[in-house]
C-alpha cells in the first residue's frame, strides 16, 4: 500500500521524503510559488505555498508529507491570503512593470495574474534602492529584489560559488554580494550561471537581452503559471 | 435624453494614454453613447462634474489641483475606478518619489542643461506640488481596479459593458496585464 494524502479531497500518492510541494506537483497539482524550485533546497520564505495541514498553516515547500494528511489549499481563505502576500511583496519594492524588461516572462506578475490582483491594496512603500550595474553582462535592480534567496541557493548549490547572500533584517532586509568593494563586477559572477538565471523577477538580468522576445510573445502572455510551473518543475520533483 | 448612465473621465498625473486606449474601441464607442452620456471629460470639455455613475481616474496624485479633482469625482461619482499603471501605483510619474522635490526642481528650472533665465515657477495659478506622487486609492475609496500601461481598449469595453449589464465587472486572464 502507498501512502496517500489527500489535497482539496483528491488522494494523491506520495513517497517518503517528499513535501507536500512535492506530492503535489508530482500529482500534477500546481500550489502558488515563487522562492521554491525543486532542484534547490526549499526555503519557505515567500508565503505563498501556504496551505492548511490537518487544521493548521504551513509552507507546501517544506512540510514533509506524512500519510493520511488532509491538505487544504485552494480554499477561498487561502486564495485571498496569497493575493494579498502577492500585493505586499509588490508595494514593499518598487515593481513597475511598464517600464521593466522582464515583464511577461516575471513569475512574480504571473503570480498575481493567476491570482487575478487588479490592485495593490496597501500603501506604497516607494523603498530608495538602487541598481548595480557594474557587471559587463549581468545587472542587479535591488527595485526588484522579493528575497526569494533563489539566486543565493543556485549559486552555492548548482555553480559551486557564493556570490549572492541577503543581510539585514525585516524591512532593511537587502541582496548583497561576495566583494569586498560591494559591486558584482568584483565577484566571480559568469553570465552562465544558473544563479543569474534563476530570479523570479527581473532583479538580476543579463544585459543586452531583455527585448529579444517581443512583449505579447512571452511566457505568461498567453499561458498562467500553473500551466507552465507544471510543465516544467513537476519533472523535477521526482525524488 | 433622460435615464443615460453618466460617466466622467479625468487624467491627473497621467499621459492620455489610457485615454486614448479608450478611444481605441473604435466604432463600439457608438453602441456605448447609446447608453452612456459624457459627464466631465476630456473628450466633452464639461469642467465640473455632478451626479455621475462611472468616474474613470487616469494616472497619479502629484500636486494639489489633483487632490481637488479626485475629491470632486469621489464625491460625485457613485462608482470611481483607476485606470491604468499611474492610478494603480504611480506609474512612471513616482520615479521623482526616490528624489526630493527641491532637486527635482533645481534640475528642471535651475541647474539642469540648457536651462534659461533660470527660475522656479511661483505662479499663483499653479498647482503645488506634492512631496511625492501617490497611487489614488491612498488618497480617496477606489471601486475597481484596471490595470495595464495602458489598459487595453477592450478591457474598458469588457469592465464597462459588465457594468452597464449590471453584471459583477470580471476580467479574463487575456485582459490583466501592468505593461
Amino acid at each position: 500500500m502507498s501512502k496517500t494524502i489527500t489535497i482539496d479531497g483528491k488522494t494523491i500518492p506520495f513517497e517518503d521524503g517528499q513535501t507536500i510541494m512535492d506530492a503535489a506537483m508530482t500529482a500534477d497539482i500546481y500550489i502558488p510559488h515563487l522562492c521554491h524550485q525543486p532542484e534547490f533546497t526549499p526555503h519557505g520564505s515567500c508565503k505563498l505555498c501556504t496551505v492548511n495541514v490537518n487544521g493548521r498553516n504551513c509552507t507546501a515547500c517544506t512540510f514533509p508529507a506524512m500519510d493520511g494528511q488532509e491538505v487544504l489549499s485552494e480554499t477561498q481563505e487561502l486564495i485571498d491570503d496569497r493575493k494579498k502576500i502577492t500585493q505586499m511583496l509588490f508595494v514593499e519594492g518598487n515593481h513597475f512593470c511598464m517600464s521593466c524588461e522582464k515583464t511577461g516572462n516575471c513569475q512574480l506578475q504571473a503570480v498575481a495574474y493567476h491570482l487575478n490582483m487588479l490592485d495593490n491594496h496597501f500603501p506604497l512603500f516607494y523603498p530608495d534602492r538602487k541598481v548595480d550595474a557594474s557587471h559587463a553582462e549581468v545587472m542587479i535592480d535591488h527595485n526588484r529584489c522579493i528575497f526569494c534567496t533563489l539566486c543565493v541557493r543556485a549559486s552555492q548549490q548548482t555553480d559551486g560559488k557564493n556570490v549572492f547572500a541577503l543581510s539585514g533584517r525585516g524591512i532593511h532586509k537587502h541582496l548583497i554580494v561576495n566583494a569586498e568593494s560591494g559591486l558584482l563586477k568584483d565577484t566571480d559572477v559568469d553570465v552562465n550561471d544558473q544563479a543569474v538565471h534563476v530570479c523570479p523577477t527581473g532583479a538580476i538580468l543579463v544585459k543586452r537581452t531583455g527585448y529579444q522576445v517581443p512583449i505579447g510573445e512571452r511566457i505568461y502572455d498567453h499561458q498562467q503559471i500553473d500551466q507552465v510551473a507544471l510543465a516544467s518543475e513537476r519533472p523535477k520533483h521526482g525524488k | 435624453m433622460a435615464n443615460k448612465i453618466r460617466v466622467a473621465t479625468t487624467s491627473l498625473a497621467g499621459c492620455f494614454g489610457c485615454h486614448m486606449s479608450f478611444l481605441d474601441i473604435d466604432e463600439r464607442m457608438l453602441q456605448l453613447v447609446e447608453v452612456v452620456e459624457f459627464d466631465r471629460s476630456p473628450l466633452t470639455d464639461i469642467e465640473h462634474c455632478t451626479n455621475c455613475d462611472i468616474g474613470l481616474i487616469e494616472g497619479g496624485v502629484c500636486n494639489s489641483e489633483n487632490v481637488h479633482v479626485l475629491r470632486e469625482f469621489r464625491n460625485n461619482c457613485k462608482i470611481l475606478v483607476a485606470v491604468g499603471a499611474c492610478a494603480i501605483n504611480g506609474g512612471l510619474p513616482a520615479m521623482r518619489n526616490h528624489i526630493p522635490l527641491e532637486e527635482c526642481l533645481s534640475e528642471a528650472y535651475l541647474d539642469g542643461v540648457g536651462v534659461e533665465n533660470p527660475q522656479i515657477p511661483n505662479d499663483i495659478e499653479l498647482p503645488l506640488l506634492l512631496d511625492q506622487v501617490y497611487p489614488i486609492h491612498e488618497v480617496v475609496k477606489i471601486d475597481y481596479f484596471l490595470p495595464g500601461c495602458p489598459p487595453s481598449a477592450d478591457v474598458f469595453w469588457k469592465f464597462l459593458t459588465d457594468l452597464i449589464e449590471g453584471r459583477e465587472p470580471s476580467l479574463p486572464y487575456e485582459l490583466v496585464h501592468y505593461d
